[in-house]
């Protein structure tokens, strides 16, 4: 079963709260905090992770730097904005307005 | 993102590749050390180059890059039209050149303030009334005392300072035999202080320099004198020079930023005031009044104030003006007080140079507009032809935005190829024009530094221009309607209608450049063809002084040496050359009161006349024994005028000075008119009298000064310069030679402003045809162009060459008479603006509008038979089955 449909249209609020909890990390790091917090549920696949993070990092949601590793490489770190925490609270609050009526639609029927 | 990094991206987009790739490596590695399946991971990424791409399009900016497509894509569209793009860029280049030039000399003329403290609070006194002859001008000129009184009138409200006028002239810092040239002016004391001008070395003027006449030797020099005759050194002060008979020590070198109060001069050496021979002197105006007005003071009741004391200065001085007619005296009282500012600073040249200049502006401003208007033509014929692309660029999704800028940013490129080329242009021109201004040995001197001013200038106008000829034909390309432009068909005509309009526009144009030019020509072409009523050449004239004047017998001797030069025809002697000088007074005869028309006075020596080629009438001429007063040689304007026109020879008259003393002269001659000052002017009364000159008691006045005039047989005069200079020096050591030129040097000075905006403005006329005409055959080759399927079926169905001449030409030509005729009309309505400028013809002339009338048809004839011949050549049955 593919599991990145749920996660269509959501994934930048994911990604801005799991930055949020810790700031500094890789993308791969993200992808796991996602993969691990969701209880192996949502996992976002590389195709859609890199281009919404270098999408937000250009909206200026997040900001990233390089960051050294062992053995002369580097690794790309991103954290939250000023801006992303806005951004954050207000995908926070659609969130559960959309999901609350998704809910209640759900226990009309 | 900064926007910089932004701009770095567009451009790097290698190493954003390489980052982008790095991070999927770094994300690989961190999995595989996670423990996850090598291959499962690299498949997750899946294509690689797909990702990066996405990435890459979220990362930068899309209009950017769209930017840098545009500036490809627009690079490669003006290469592949290279003739119309050079064609475009030189044209728009020599308008923005030219532009910027005027400019730079406007700036540096009339605008930009001088380096003092307070430059905004600088003005000058400026009274304005009728001249000697009635005339209303302006003059600037104060007697000293007059400026004493003022000064101390405008105590507390305004700080006046006196600046003489600079002029050239000798000095030298060793012996009268190494004489050399500088710029001298005498300033008050105070000028330096209230300038707030720190000395680079040594100490400048202060208010103590300013009290006792003849008793302040001493001398400031500028920095840029100080760089140009003392390389710098600090060892200058200290040392002295001696100035016409003074002695100066140099004190100390002004600031690097202060050149003086004149534009078009740089002072060498300031003096102080006080040390002026005419400092105490009523009776002679030679200082400027240059005012610092304190912040908040009105100018109204301060120009008053001063009106009031220096009239009563001149009233006070008038009474004793018992030599002088009534009228003379009213009309030299009537002259008003008037406060111009002057941060720019003030001098002849912003009097001699001003209208020039607006007009100069104005005739390059058009030409810009010319310009314009062509590379406008030639944007519109390009954009449609390139209608197709653009609809399919519209029609794949292109914004209506995206494609202006498409079309902007290919103008632009335009612009800015042009602006480099006209800045280049400028950055000769300008000087080059600054040369051309005043005599060659006492050339102008005008500071034209390339600063923010000329750069915010020059940046404006091709702000300007691209808009200006690139805004109509980028909307129209952002307007195209891709049904229409895809199905092949737009009406041609809608398109053609703007460009006939410009075309007219553009004849109009050209048709006022091809008037003002026309005018000027004439205006220099009567002047040097004006009647001198001498022979001005081979005539050298050798100027000199001698301190303690010298005999009769010593002046002749001198000219009979200078006549054994090999190639030395005549010598004779005035007391200075014709068109250099000027000496006046009321004439009266039979004792009557003085006249209103002055007279006109030259001291000549025996066979003056005959060396100057003036032809003698009746009488005789000098002889050694003549004098003055005692006899003169009268022209035939002083006998029309004085005499009624009656034989004078026998008859007397008196010269009658101000203060009322006469001469008495006995008429002995009568010779043609020949020009005295100025060949604007017209002919004037003149009496010639003895060189040599008698006091009232009767005993002889040894002349300190005169001109020897010497003709050569036919060797350029200029030639005998140095051995005759030396050859006086030899002679008689009490001579000094101040100055050596031609007469013909004399002459050709008086029309320098003439020359150089004839000159000019030639060639911007022959600019303006030439882009003119290039519009026009652009224009006519295109609707040609546009029309060939037409008027190979015109052919095919038997229409005459005549009538498809017709055809193409008709409109193009109705368009040049309608912008001809709106050409005279601006011609006509703008010509009495530079009636000052002109001589010797009246502006609004028919014959001057005949011709430029007929120039211009003419290049549009010339303009119209290649669109002509190949119309008519068109083979219908090539023609009709090309697509």
């Amino acid at each position: 079963m593919k599991k990145t449909d749920a996660m269509q249209g959501s994934l930048d609020l994911l990604i801005l709260k799991v930055l949020s909890r810790q700031p500094k990390l890789h993308g791969y790091a993200i992808m796991t905090a996602i993969k691990q917090t969701s209880g192996d549920v949502l996992n976002a696949e590389v195709g859609s992770l890199y281009p919404a993070l270098h999408r937000m990092e250009e909206t200026g949601w997040i900001r990233a730097e390089w960051a050294p590793k062992e053995a002369g490489r580097r690794t790309r770190l991103y954290q939250l904005t000023a801006a992303g925490k806005k951004q954050l609270a207000a995908e926070v609050a659609r969130w559960y307005t959309v999901s609350s009526a998704i809910n209640r639609v759900l226990q009309e029927a | 993102m900064s926007l910089w990094s932004r701009i770095a991206y567009a451009f790097r987009s290698d190493r954003l590749n390489r980052e982008i790739d790095e991070e999927f490596a770094a994300h690989m590695e961190e999995a595989i050390a996670a423990g996850e399946d090598p291959a499962e991971v690299r498949r997750s990424f899946g294509s690689l180059l797909r990702l990066r791409e996405q990435s890459r399009e979220a990362r930068i900016a899309g209009r950017l890059y769209n930017l840098r497509a545009d500036l490809v894509f627009g690079w490669r569209q003006l290469l592949k039209r290279k003739i119309t793009t050079a064609t475009a860029i030189l044209s728009l280049a020599l308008a923005i050149g030219a532009c910027t030039s005027a400019f730079r000399l406007i700036d540096a003329l009339f605008l930009r303030p001088l380096h003092v403290a307070h430059a905004d609070q600088l003005n000058v006194l400026v009274r304005q009334g009728p001249d000697d002859h009635g005339v209303p001008r302006s003059f600037d000129d104060f007697a000293y005392p007059n400026f004493a009184r003022m000064r101390a009138a405008a105590k507390g409200q305004a700080e006046l300072i006196a600046a003489s006028f600079t002029y050239r002239t000798d000095l030298t810092y060793a012996t009268d035999n190494e004489m050399e040239k500088g710029y001298v002016q005498y300033v008050s004391g105070t000028m330096f202080p209230t300038f707030a001008l720190r000395p680079t070395l040594g100490r400048l003027f202060t208010a103590e320099d300013d009290i006792t006449p003849g008793a302040h030797p001493i001398a400031v020099i500028s920095y840029n004198y100080w760089s140009r005759r003392f390389a710098n050194d600090p060892q200058v002060v200290g040392r002295t020079v001696r100035i016409g008979g003074n002695m100066f020590q140099i004190i100390g070198v002004g600031p690097k930023s202060f050149t003086g109060t004149e534009p078009g001069i740089l002072t060498d050496i300031f003096l102080p005031a006080m040390m002026d021979p005419d400092v105490a002197r009523t009776d002679i105006s030679w200082v400027r009044v240059l005012a610092v007005i304190a912040p908040g003071v009105p100018h109204e009741p301060l120009r008053a104030k001063l009106d009031a004391v220096s009239l009563n200065y001149e009233t006070e001085r008038a009474r004793g003006f018992v030599g002088m007619s009534r009228h003379n005296i009213e009309m030299s009282l009537q002259k008003k007080m008037v406060i111009e500012p002057a941060a720019a600073g003030v001098s002849r040249l912003q009097g001699d140079y001003r209208e020039a200049l607006v007009w100069l502006g104005v005739l390059v401003a058009l030409v810009l507009l010319i310009a314009c208007a062509n590379v406008a033509n030639l944007m519109t014929a390009q954009a449609a032809s390139r209608a197709r692309e653009m609809a399919l660029r519209v029609s794949i999704g292109a914004g209506r935005s995206r494609l202006m800028q498409l079309v902007l940013v290919q103008n632009a490129m335009l612009a800015f190829f042009s602006a480099v080329l006209g800045a280049i242009f400028a950055w000769w021109a300008a000087p080059f024009v600054v040369s051309r201004i005043n005599p060659p040995d006492n050339p102008a001197h005008l500071i034209l530094p390339a600063d923010w001013r000329v750069l915010a200038f020059g940046s404006l106008l091709t702000l300007a221009v691209t808009l200006l000829f690139g805004l109509a034909p980028a909307l129209r390309a952002s307007a195209i309607q891709p049904v229409i432009a895809l199905k092949g068909g737009e009406e041609p005509r809608t398109k053609d209608r703007s460009m006939y309009a410009l075309i007219a526009a553009q004849v109009a144009f050209c048709f006022v450049v091809l008037f003002f030019a026309g005018l000027f020509l004439v205006t220099y072409r009567n002047l040097s063809k004006q009647r001198l009523g001498f022979d001005a050449q081979n005539l050298l004239l050798i100027e000199t002084t001698t301190p303690h004047g010298q005999s009769p017998e010593a002046w002749s001797q001198m000219a009979d040496t200078l006549r054994t030069v090999p190639g030395v025809k005549d010598v004779a002697i005035s007391s200075w050359p014709l068109l250099s000088g000027g000496w006046t007074g009321s004439i009266s005869v039979n004792a009557a009161p003085p006249t209103d028309t002055w007279g006109y006075f030259l001291s000549i020596s025996p066979g003056w006349l005959n060396t100057m080629r003036i032809q003698l009438i009746d009488g005789r001429d000098f002889n050694s024994a003549d004098t003055f007063p005692g006899e003169a040689i009268v022209n035939q304007s002083f006998v029309k005028i004085f005499f009624n026109g009656v034989n004078p020879i026998g008859r007397t008259f008196e010269k009658v000075n101000p203060l009322g003393s006469r001469q008495l002269c006995r008429v002995v001659g009568v010779v043609s008119d020949a020009t005295y000052g100025n060949l604007h002017e017209p002919l004037r009364p003149v009496a010639y009298v003895p060189f040599h000159k008698i006091n009232e008691d009767g005993t002889l006045n040894p002349a300190d000064g005169g001109a020897f005039v010497v003709r050569t047989s036919g060797i350029n005069p200029i030639s005998l310069a140095a051995t005759s200079r030396r050859l006086v020096a030899k002679t008689n050591p009490a001579y000094r030679v101040n100055n050596v030129r031609t007469q013909q040097e004399l002459v050709d000075n008086q029309s320098i402003r003439e020359r150089l905006l004839a000159l000019l403005a030639l060639f911007f006329a022959i600019v303006a045809l030439l882009l003119a005409a290039i519009g026009l055959y652009g224009v006519l080759s295109y609707s040609v162009l546009q029309r060939e399927r037409e008027i190979g079926i015109r052919i095919a169905v038997g229409a005459r060459i005549g009538s498809i001449v017709r055809l193409v030409t008709a409109p193009i030509f109705v368009t040049v008479l309608i912008g001809a005729a709106a050409g005279i009309a601006c011609g006509i309505t703008s010509v009495r603006y530079v009636q000052a400028l002109l001589f010797g013809l009246e502006g609004a002339a028919p014959s001057m509008l005949i011709v430029p009338t007929l120039v211009l048809f003419a290049a549009a004839l010339l303009a119209a038979i290649p669109a002509v011949l190949r119309a008519a050549r068109i083979d219908p049955s090539i023609m009709l089955r090309a697509d």
